[in-house]
């Protein structure tokens, strides 16, 4: 079961995200992460003590610093000590916990937040530690090239070409012109190949950033927003880790989550994609079975901002602030994790009827 | 804005890695110039091979060999190689799905430019001059015309298997502290010792992280500690460190600084480590040239009472 039972309603009731920057060398992670902390906080009105659940996603690896976590949490307050969990995942997975937690009835509102600061490295070298240690990671294959793989498949399965990708790119960063969070925004040139077939423009900024997101059940959800953003359904699978065993052009593991999700019991008007690459978003696509008449990433996806181990819990939470500004009524979030769409989560956020 | 400190920051490690009797084969195969597939149930043929099957999770272990040529499934020209990657000059990233196999492996594929590459191109494996029984005994693929080359008969039964892999792993970092550790690392360098106050709590935290860990707000206002202090516990320590010039036994103690809300760490020097004890009023000694106080000394004041640093220790 991985419908929300209707007697366990949960909802998104705030959201808040850093202004995403190449840079935040003056800050460090904590120092980051507590104004999006305090707003989220502020939006509801809500204190650390009146939070039952906290839990966050980040990465040591991304700016090389152990135990990171633990000295991020000093940002939430954690006297008298708090319940607390926290995933090596994208924030998005930390919300998929908390939305369990919830579900238990252990408790009605949660705080999830995770945040990332590549700046201090080389992420593209950084995320081949993620990656099988035995028969890849020797080889130090970057984020890049492994994108350009799977587009390089897509290209010659006929599903996209060059001047697709670049459209794809172009529309997210016009969409983001309106996003004053994002990084990268307005014309930006395609540029030349990083790793052929894709170029600079079809690949997302890097920079450090941090979001934060409230949960909260039935009418406690109902108290603390206008418009609670409803999670009618969230899930999460994963595909072989072995990218030769895999068909790159296609994301199975989406379209699961997306079943078991709900997504296609009815048609959603909005859809934030956590595609960091052009390509991907073309694989996206199909796999949700995304219409022309649905409005993908009016945030500028990941494309316009992608602070890693946040973009995708950023995804849930921009699709959630347009239910709760009255700008969508069912809208579709999705997360990814590994390489080449490896990792896949899908929530069905729906607002009440206006 | 103050200008930001920095420094170079390099986080460096083996991973020795044990290897299932599937891994083993075929890194052994590798080193012995044969590629290993495994078959499934399903009678899939999988390159590189594992230890459980991707769909049943099954255990394998059906080894089969195929043949050291194959076609490029997909692929991507990597114009500017990195540190680590296989080769240093320009080459195509390949999935290439060996003859006898259903999957395909990623590796290198040396050839002139982007122009020579295409899927569904033909490709042998290079051998690498030195093989020990890793991925990297695949120098990498290069292209080659004609059909399968035939298997040479290896049943996967090798002398002296590879039982492991040594994995180095390097990662370059820019370290900066952040706002507040900052202005801490500025003022040693003066020999003052600042930490900064909790506005809700008024705790005042030494060294400062920027933020207060029970009130989870923005500390902010500065405030100068020391540079006397207060032991408030000790442990002896008997054992040598390694690259630390101390001699043992000697005292390493937490030294609550006057107007300090917490306990620093420091080594007492300047008394015999058996006459260290709680309440011992201490001094920082500097020594030229380092960045921070080498050790802390006795002032000669009467002991603190207990009550004066019973929260603490």
């Amino acid at each position: 079961m991985t419908s929300a039972p209707r007697d366990r309603e949960i909802a998104v009731v705030a959201f808040a995200q850093t202004a995403h920057r190449r840079t935040s060398e003056d800050l460090s992670e904590v120092e980051m992460l507590l104004p999006v902390l305090h707003e989220v906080l502020d939006r509801t009105g809500l204190k650390t003590a009146d939070i039952d659940f906290t839990c966050s996603g980040s990465s040591d690896y991304l700016a090389g610093r152990a135990f990171s976590f633990t000295l991020a949490l000093d940002g939430v307050g954690a006297w008298p000590p708090i319940s607390e969990s926290h995933v090596e995942m994208d924030g998005a997975w930390a919300l998929y916990e908390a939305w369990t937690k919830l579900l238990t009835g252990d408790a009605d509102t949660a705080l999830v937040y995770s945040y990332g600061k590549s700046s201090p490295g080389s992420v593209r070298d950084v995320l081949t530690r993620q990656l099988d240690p035995y028969y890849v990671a020797p080889l130090w294959p970057d984020s890049v090239a492994l994108a350009a793989l799977q587009a390089q498949a897509l290209i010659d399965a006929g599903d996209t070409d060059e001047p697709a990708l670049a459209a794809v790119a172009t529309r997210n960063r016009e969409a983001a012109n309106d996003n004053p969070h994002a990084q990268l925004k307005g014309p930006v040139p395609q540029g030349d190949y990083l790793v052929r077939p894709l170029r600079a423009g079809d690949c997302p900024p890097i920079g450090d950033g941090a979001a934060a997101v409230i949960l909260a059940a039935g009418d406690r959800a109902r108290g603390l927003c206008a418009r609670p953003a409803w999670i009618r359904g969230i899930d999460h699978r994963i595909e072989a880790h072995g990218l030769g065993v895999r068909d790159l052009t296609a994301s199975p593991s989406a379209r699961l989550a997306a079943e078991r999700a709900g997504a296609f019991e009815r048609p959603v008007d909005t859809a934030e994609l956590h595609a960091p690459f052009t390509a991907q978003e073309i694989v996206l696509r199909k796999a949700l079975r995304l219409g022309d008449d649905v409005r993908v990433n009016p945030s500028g996806g990941a494309l316009a901002a992608n602070p890693i181990m946040a973009a995708g819990l950023i995804r849930i939470g921009e699709a959630a602030a347009r239910i709760h500004r009255g700008e969508s009524d069912r809208a579709l979030a999705h997360a990814t994790s590994g390489p080449c769409l490896q990792q896949n989560l899908v929530a069905v956020l729906e607002g009440e009827p206006r | 804005m103050p200008e930001v400190l920095k420094a170079p920051l390099v986080v460096e490690f083996p991973f020795t890695r044990s290897l299932g009797p599937v891994q083993s084969a075929f890194l052994t195969g590798l080193r012995e110039r044969v590629v290993l597939g495994v078959r499934t149930a399903g009678g899939r043929v999988l390159v590189p091979p594992v230890e459980y099957d991707p769909v049943t999770a099954e255990e394998l272990s059906d080894l089969v060999e195929v043949a050291p040529t194959g076609t490029v499934t997909t692929w991507a020209w990597n114009h500017a190689p990195r540190r680590g990657q296989p080769l240093t000059a320009p080459f195509a990233w390949a999935l290439v799905r060996l003859d006898g196999a259903d999957t395909a492996l990623l590796h290198a594929l040396d050839a002139p430019g982007p122009d020579a590459v295409h899927t569904g191109m033909r490709v042998r494996v290079r051998w690498a001059e030195e093989r020990t029984g890793a991925i990297t005994d695949i120098a990498c693929f290069e292209p080659c015309a004609g059909g399968p080359q035939q298997p040479t008969g290896i049943t996967g039964e090798f002398e002296d298997p590879v039982t492991g892999i040594v994995a180095a792993a390097r990662l370059d970092y820019t370290y900066s502290p952040g706002r507040a550790q900052t202005a801490y690392i500025n003022a040693l360098a003066g020999r003052r010792i600042v930490g900064e106050r909790c506005p809700s709590c008024r705790k005042v935290y030494v060294p400062p992280r920027g933020a207060c860990p029970t009130c989870g707000v923005a500390t902010s206002e500065r405030v100068e500690v020391g540079p006397r202090g207060t032991v408030t516990t000790f442990c002896i320590v008997n054992i040598k460190a390694k690259n630390l010039d101390i001699e043992v036994p000697y005292v390493y103690a937490h030294i609550a600084l006057d107007g300090a809300g917490l306990a620093l760490h420091g080594r007492i020097g300047g008394i015999p480590y058996d006459e260290v004890r709680m309440g011992l009023r201490v001094e920082p000694v500097w020594t030229e040239g380092a960045r921070h106080p080498d050790h802390y000394r006795p002032t000669g004041e009467p002991d603190a009472d207990y009550d004066t640093y019973r929260e603490l220790l």
